[in-house]
């Protein structure tokens, strides 16, 4: 119970700290986001209207402060940019909770191909590179060279170009989706489905490549530990002392890793949402910022924060579901 | 002042070259694509505005459709189907009167209609209004409305509708104008049903030309939650931030036989990059603003065609910061520019160069002046007006460029070598839109920039900007003579005194280089082969009503 009071009040310190850090970097970039809403040709009197009707006219610590207690309140405002229909603002939360969706199914997807992918093939790579003499440590030597050559490559080709290789060639030349024909889920679920399998592709290619090597390496070290010595001549078979114990130990450090991941793709991926023009938290981020739409922002970023620090703590709860030595310390 | 966002985001672009290569390689035997369709036929709307005349008026219905179906060319326009159209930026507001970015207004023109609206030769025609006519002192203005004109929700707009919407964009109405030209109505009478009348503080022939100003329903602008409702073509569907603004078909439009689209979709893309693989996927129908190695890219599979567009990019230099205050600086830059090259290498040779403030597509008013400084580069000449103005071995000069413009990028990128020539150290200094909206523009903290301005169709709308006082005049030009000029063409009643004045002021312009003019970029469009109908508009439009499937 201590341990999660200690971990609610970091949450809520974090939170309130990345707000004043966003407000104020909002206060010292440059740019006035009335004229960027109204452009060059407004009228005086309408820049000083919206101004007024932004609250833009009070000084800076009013407006963090009347902006904290509406958070509080549940509110969490309109936005300067979008519009809802003529004569209104669209809600923040209405906006980003039209928006989450899309980011959410994208990274669960992107997870189930980056586990289902890389742990299996982390642990076939494991074996064969574990495998000695004879045929079998031939043809164990070559998988393991081949898949290092092919995972290398796959992590070191930016996202950017992934993607649009992705939409080139299942897109283009093969014509199993259609680039840009992006279906919104309020429409069609399975059709909307069925095209992000397109993007998490993208994002997870690289991710499976880092994880399997990740996995390998640490099967590789936990291979060397003394109990596995033990338990080989104890009699247990070679699958035994692989799944049963190796990976499971092996599994510790991968955990952590995944979570990276997790973090990372449910916070928005900015430039596969770009590529494939899918109209998620990463590119409403990256608009919002460019049109100092603040209140935008500042959520997004809160939600950011909180979606890293969740997860982390989550990772630290299955640590101990896997190694049990952990919570007795 | 374009508030756009074009092309963002250009960290694929040179992977994206390569890529496209590889897809273009092979097929593309006939690179330069169908020229841009003539709309000749377009004549027989003679009745167009003479802006300032006495009457002018009305677009009749049989003109309209005869007009399309000899466009087809043979393949006769057949109704229905959707569209989807590819832009490049959000909605910055779905109410017509507050919206301002270019990207915005090209959209709503389809939604809304004011009393009169322009049409593809830069003419105003009769909208809401059937005809109107202006009083010998040019203050009064009496607009007839057309019979059963209905709005998008099936009421028919009234007298009491247009009153609304004038004094709304006019601030009569909460005091708060939205046209910074339409703060000269006194007042909005409603003399009958179907005839309104305003009165005006001082005559100005190009006032015509802000009464395309959207006519909505009376009180809908202060509505809570309601929809965009106007009388155009397309009547509003949905908008979804991110994703675009759906329009379908008014079956009740005032233009006989138009729309023939069911349903047009303004589709958001997330860059230009992009939009190319969508254009080859098949996501878009229709895409404007494209560069020149994209046009090259699509010219297989797309039809491309260019107009002239309605911006003018130029190198502007603040005549207030040194050493740019001396007009043999300013000259010398003027000199040193080799604009024929520019055009060749950032607009595949496809822009019109300018010298002064005035599109050439306005051709009252346009007087080409590329003589004074040639459209070539003329070293020596520059050389020795640096050397005059104390400057034998050139000066440091900064170039600052909104970087969201690859176009005005690599404008620049030319410039800074063609500078070097003379012995200007010109470097570029990249910001961010906002950042060039707040500093330079606003600021007027800056030595150059290269930027482009969007005009309208007023001839003046370009010229007002460089009087001593404006709040435009971001290079601080100076000039008395042209300040006295300039009032005396706005006081002009009679056109052609009007366009000898204008000559004056662009003379003025060139003579004093009051800024480096470059040219008007060419509009280069993809349309899906299947369309036929698509029209350019010398200003930022995208008429969607007459687009249709040929049979």
């Amino acid at each position: 119970m201590k341990y999660f009071g200690k971990k609610v009040i970091t949450l809520i310190m974090t939170l309130f700290l990345v707000s004043v850090a966003a407000f104020l970097a909002f206060q010292v970039i440059p740019g006035d986001v009335v004229t960027s809403i109204l452009g060059t040709e407004a009228t005086p009197e309408m820049e000083e209207r919206l101004r007024e009707e932004l609250g833009l006219n009070d000084p800076p610590l009013t407006r963090y402060l009347h902006w904290v207690g509406d958070v509080l309140k549940g509110d969490l405002g309109v936005s300067y940019r979008y519009s809802k229909n003529m004569n209104e603002r669209m809600p923040v939360a209405e906006l980003i909770g039209d928006k989450l969706p899309v980011t959410l199914w994208l990274a669960f997807i992107s997870l189930v191909l980056i586990v289902a992918v890389s742990i299996p093939l982390g642990v076939l790579w494991a074996g064969s590179a574990s495998r000695t003499g004879g045929r079998a440590g031939r043809l164990g030597h070559v998988l393991d060279v081949s898949l290092g050559v092919i995972t290398q490559a796959a992590m070191a080709v930016p996202s950017f170009f992934l993607g649009i290789l992705v939409t080139y060639i299942f897109g283009i030349v093969f014509q199993v989706f259609q680039p840009g024909g992006y279906i919104r889920y309020q429409d069609n679920f399975p059709g909307f489905l069925g095209y992000l399998l397109f993007p998490a592709l993208s994002i997870a290619l690289p991710k499976i490549a880092m994880t399997a090597r990740f996995l390998r390496n640490a099967m590789l070290t936990e291979m060397k530990a003394d109990y596995v010595r033990t338990a080989t001549s104890k009699g247990a078979g070679r699958n035994r002392v692989l799944y049963g114990h190796v990976l499971r130990n092996a599994m510790m450090p991968v955990v952590t890793f995944l979570g990276m991941i997790i973090a990372e793709v449910v916070a928005g991926s900015i430039v596969v949402e770009q590529v494939f023009g899918l109209p998620g938290i990463g590119r409403l981020l990256v608009s919002s910022i460019s049109t100092r739409d603040f209140p935008v922002v500042e959520i997004l970023i809160l939600y950011i924060t909180f979606v890293v620090i969740f997860v982390y703590f989550l990772v630290d709860i299955l640590y101990r579901v896997i190694d049990p030595r952990i919570s007795e310390k | 002042m374009k508030t756009s966002f074009h092309g963002k985001k250009k960290l694929c672009g040179f992977l994206f070259t390569a890529l496209l290569a590889m897809a273009v390689l092979g097929g593309c035997a006939d690179g330069t694509g169908e020229s841009s369709e003539e709309h000749s036929s377009q004549e027989s709307v003679a009745d167009s505005a003479d802006a300032g005349s006495a009457t002018a008026g009305s677009s009749t219905e049989a003109d309209v459709s005869t007009d399309a179906s000899e466009d087809a060319g043979g393949n006769g326009p057949a109704y229905g189907g959707s569209v989807v159209v590819g832009i490049q930026q959000d909605i910055d507001s779905l109410d017509p009167h507050k919206a301002t970015a270019a990207g915005t207004k090209e959209i709503l023109f389809n939604i809304f209609e004011g009393l009169v609206k322009p049409d593809e030769n830069g003419n105003l025609i009769g909208a809401v209004a059937s005809d109107y006519t202006v009083s010998e002192d040019g203050l009064i203005y009496t607009f007839t409305l057309r019979d059963n004109v209905k709005f998008h929700n099936g009421d028919i707009v009234t007298a009491e509708d247009v009153k609304y919407s004038l004094e709304r964009v006019s601030g009569l109405l909460d005091g708060t104008p939205m046209m910074s030209t339409m703060s000269t109505i006194q007042a909005v009478d409603i003399l009958n049903d179907k005839t309104v009348q305003v009165t005006v503080d001082s005559a100005n022939t190009e006032l015509i030309y802000s009464f395309v100003a959207a006519i909505i329903p009376a009180g809908s602008g202060e509505d809570a939650g309601a929809d965009p409702i106007g009388t155009g073509p397309f009547s509003f569907v949905s908008y979804t931030p991110q994703e675009g603004i759906v329009v379908a078909k008014n079956p009740d439009y005032w233009q006989e036989g138009l729309p023939y689209l069911d349903e047009v979709n303004f589709k958001i893309v997330g860059s230009s990059d992009t939009a190319l693989l969508e254009l080859q996927g098949g996501s878009i129908d229709l895409y404007a603003y494209l560069t020149d190695s994209q046009a090259q890219a699509l010219a297989s599979s797309f039809q491309i065609q260019a107009s002239p567009s309605n911006v003018v990019q130029a190198l502007f230099l603040n005549n207030a910061e040194k050493p740019l205050d001396d007009v043999r600086v300013r000259q010398a830059i003027c000199y040193a520019l080799d604009r024929d090259s520019i055009n060749d290498f950032v607009g595949g040779g496809q822009g019109t160069l300018i010298s002064s403030a005035m599109l050439p597509t306005l051709k009252d008013y346009y007087v080409d002046l590329n003589e004074v400084y040639g459209t070539g580069a003329n070293v020596e000449k520059a050389k020795e007006l640096l050397a005059d103005a104390g400057f034998p071995d050139g000066f440091d000069l900064e170039i600052t460029i909104p970087s969201n413009y690859p176009f005005h990028m690599q404008t620049g990128e030319v410039v800074v070598e063609q500078l070097k020539a003379v012995g200007i150290n010109a470097t570029i200094q990249a910001v961010d839109w906002d950042t060039w909206l707040e500093d330079v523009y606003k600021g007027r903290q800056y030595q150059a920039t290269i930027s482009g301005i969007t005009c309208d169709m007023t001839p003046g709308y370009l010229l007002n900007r460089f009087q001593t006082d404006s709040s435009k005049n971001f290079i601080n030009f100076h000039s008395d003579e042209y300040d006295e000029v300039y009032q005396k063409a706005q006081a002009a009643l009679d056109l052609e005194e009007k366009a000898q004045h204008y000559a004056t002021l662009q003379q003025i312009l060139a003579d004093q280089a009051a800024t480096a003019f470059l040219q008007v970029p060419a509009n280069t469009t993809a349309i899906n082969p299947k369309l036929s109908g698509y029209k350019f508009y010398p200003v930022y439009v995208q008429d969607m009503s007459t687009v249709y499937f040929a049979q």
